[in-house]
């Protein structure tokens, strides 16, 4: 392999992953209290579009990101799990609040303590609710590990049977 | 003749129009609704359940979480239940702010259901403007209480702390500014062709059928039915304001619309009275059992640092027996039934949740319409998935 | 209008009136009588609760006689009072549906059935509310754990469409 070939896929690597941390589009997928300081983090006093993300998209067909903001009950588990599996690659997950982090203060019979049981989540974040603040801060650093992703160490996310997430 | 048959759509529970993740089956005969299947619980957290393991301060904690977009009112009502449990008297400046705070957040959780019910039908300029509005009413609450949504604020025996100086100035600008802020959405709505076309005479019910299901709030009194429990079972010196119960004749969409419009320019005006006629005095009762001291006192005097110490950690015991309270919140009657073993946690905490009995009227109102005026029938309730689930 | 505690009691005298709860009338039944009871306080417009604002079951304990109970809390609009109805169950009794007098009762009666295991005879679509379908169990009985059995086990989702494992390595 060449040099030119080389230099060539590092700036392509920066290119796309600078192209794909600044168009995050996120489902819109409520459910729970958090949900609400979502959509205020999409109105004009916070604004999440100068930070490329205020598509959200009601098909999760069309989106890179999933803000899982609320409490994930073992009823709801299967759909989070169906929407995240319809989200083309590449596709990230936001765990916005204490109940989607760790089940928060709904220690109970119903709740999935964390939705990291059932998706991969790759930024949490904390508060019960959070601020709109936060989920930004929450996004920002999602951009970060977005810029600084190499291309041959994403791999791809295949769920079946709920065996991998088992196991990791 | 051809042959045909009904079709079955599901929608939710993630479906951007259901306000959260209620799911419907609809079958369709066409375009016409036949019959509508609500599915519930997938926001079950079994609140009930928690809470007979955690102290009644504690348990407080929980009722933010209920109907999260008006905390302060599911504060309330718990609140009252517990002091009427205990038999407490509530200082009048802490009736005078509960009703002020429950007013604001009445408007907020209003212009929280405009928002959205008016991005469903497709005017999302709405959206841009309560959003702007209602972040003023959380600037409020955030100034004395530290948090936007769940502010556990009012507590068992009074409120959990003295208003701050900037409060006053903060919700004596609030009420200048909205009343011209209520009118802006009435220019963009209320003789808006393509509103009207979308609301009026949309899924209607009638008195008689409403009061049957138990329907509570806007929607009862979008059917005529003149009931609120402010006016009805006063509570929190509600007797001493003067205002207004709107009521609406056709109990479609539209009334529905109408009705919370005038109810925020009513709590509005209670706000006023509120605010102007705020009597001195203490925020919490003087019941040592419930009430903790001073902070000043903590660091001072042994026996207020250990009575801090044992309402924080044990909490309060009250007597046996049971008590009802319930509240206007914006969706409905918002009632708590709790049963007291004498311990310090409640034996069983029953939440009368008014978007549950609510949402029991959809199919009522949605079979036979259009499907397309499903999502209108379902904003019109203004339902909130965690106090329908708990 | 009729007080209604003083016109029950009077027609079915072995209704005991005595009341814990604060500040509201409340009558006491045994669940023979409660259907129609509840039928008379809706139809009699002397009486006129034309609306039930909750419905809800209670343990009352393993140990108790009668283990369960249904409290019906009665709305008259008309009269602008409340009235409480307790309902006292012995474990395994089935309570009367009150869905044919205040359509209201039926998800009212679902969600009691779903949270306490309660059978209410003749209602019209008696399944789980709030639950699956297939959870074990009835969370608000006493006897079941706060945190439910599983709730130590991570979580596994089971999807209809999931493929067998070999399919998918291949």
């Amino acid at each position: 392999m060449g040099v030119e070939e080389k230099v060539l896929a590092t700036n392509l690597q920066d290119a796309i992953n600078w192209a794909r941390k600044n168009s995050i589009w996120p489902v819109t997928f409520g459910l729970a209290c958090c949900a609400l300081e979502m959509i205020v983090a999409s109105s004009a006093s916070y604004d999440i579009a100068r930070f490329g993300a205020e598509v959200f998209r009601p098909s999760p067909r069309q989106a890179d990101l999933m803000i899982v903001a609320g409490t994930v009950t073992k009823k709801m588990a299967p759909m989070v799990r169906r929407i995240y599996e319809q989200m083309p690659e590449p596709k990230w997950v936001i765990a916005y609040g204490a109940c989607a982090s760790t089940g928060g203060i709904f220690q109970t019979y119903n709740v999935v303590q964390g939705v990291d049981q059932i998706i991969p989540v790759d930024v949490y974040v904390p508060g019960c609710p959070p601020r709109p603040e936060a989920l930004l801060a929450g996004l920002i650093k999602l951009q970060e590990l977005i810029a600084n992703e190499p291309m041959s160490k994403r791999k791809l996310v295949t769920l079946s049977a709920g065996k991998e997430v088992q196991s990791a | 003749m051809t042959d045909t048959r009904l079709m079955t759509i599901n929608m939710g529970p993630q479906h951007p129009a259901t306000h959260g993740v209620l799911r419907l089956v609809l079958e369709l005969d066409g375009e016409v609704v036949v019959k509508a299947t609500p599915h519930l619980g997938y926001l079950h957290r079994g609140v009930e359940k928690l809470s007979e393991s955690l102290t009644y301060n504690q348990s407080l904690t929980m009722t933010d979480r209920l109907d999260y977009t008006n905390a302060l009112s599911n504060n309330l009502a718990y609140c009252l239940a517990v002091e009427r449990l205990m038999d407490l008297d509530i200082p009048k400046r802490a009736q005078y702010l509960r009703v002020l705070f429950a007013e604001l957040q009445r408007i907020a959780a209003h212009l929280l259901w405009i928002a959205t019910h008016a991005l469903d039908l497709g005017a999302m300029t709405l959206l841009f403007y309560a959003f702007r509005d209602r972040e003023k009413i959380m600037d409020i609450i955030e100034e004395v209480s530290g948090a936007r949504l769940t502010p556990s604020f009012i507590r068992v025996g009074g409120l959990a702390s003295e208003m701050p100086p900037a409060f006053y100035k903060k919700v004596r600008d609030f009420i200048e500014d909205c009343p011209g802020r209520i009118e802006e959405y009435e220019t963009l709505l209320t003789k808006n062709i393509i509103w009207c076309m979308r609301t009026k005479g949309i899924s209607p019910i009638s008195a008689a059928s409403a009061v049957n299901y138990g329907v509570t709030g806007p929607v009862l009194r979008a059917s005529g039915v003149n009931y609120d429990v402010r006016k009805a079972f006063p509570y929190s010196s509600y007797n001493e304001f003067d205002f207004e119960i709107p009521l609406g004749t056709k109990g479609d969409v539209y009334d529905r619309y109408l009705v919370r419009l005038e109810e925020m320019r009513q709590s509005l005006r209670i706000v006023k009275q509120a605010l102007e006629g705020l009597p001195e005095g203490p925020i919490k009762c003087d019941s040592p059992l419930v009430s903790p001291p001073d902070k000043k006192d903590v660091g001072q005097d042994i026996a207020a640092l250990i009575r801090h110490f044992k309402i924080s950690s044990e909490g309060f015991t009250p007597p046996p027996g049971e008590a009802y309270a319930s509240v206007e919140s914006p969706k409905g009657e918002l009632g708590f039934y709790l049963i007291s073993d004498g311990t310090n946690k409640p034996y069983r905490m029953r939440i009368r949740p008014p978007s549950f009995i609510n949402l029991a009227a959809l199919p009522e109102m949605i079979e036979g319409q259009m499907v397309a005026d499903v999502v209108a029938a379902i904003g019109s309730i203004d339902i909130v998935l965690g106090e329908i689930d708990r | 209008m009729l007080d209604p505690c003083h016109y029950i009691i009077e027609k079915y005298p072995d209704i005991d009136q005595s009341s814990a709860l604060a500040g509201m009338q409340q009558l006491t039944l045994r669940n023979d009588l409660a259907h129609e009871v509840l039928g008379e306080l809706f139809h009699n417009p002397e009486l006129g609760y034309d609306m039930l604002t909750d419905l809800f079951g209670v343990d009352r304990g393993l140990t108790e006689s009668h283990r369960f109970e249904v409290v019906y809390l009665l709305t008259s609009l008309r009269y602008n009072r409340r009235l409480s109805v307790r309902l006292t169950l012995k474990e395994g009794e089935t309570p009367a549906t009150v869905s044919d007098i205040w359509q209201a009762a039926n998800w009212l009666e679902r969600e009691a059935y779903d949270m306490f295991g309660l059978v209410f005879s003749d209602h019209p679509d008696l399944r789980r509310i709030l639950l699956e379908d297939d959870f074990t169990g009835h969370p608000l009985r006493k006897d079941y754990p706060t945190e439910g059995y599983d709730f130590d086990r991570p979580f596994i989702v089971k999807l209809e469409e999931d493929h067998p494992a070999e399919q998918v390595t291949k």
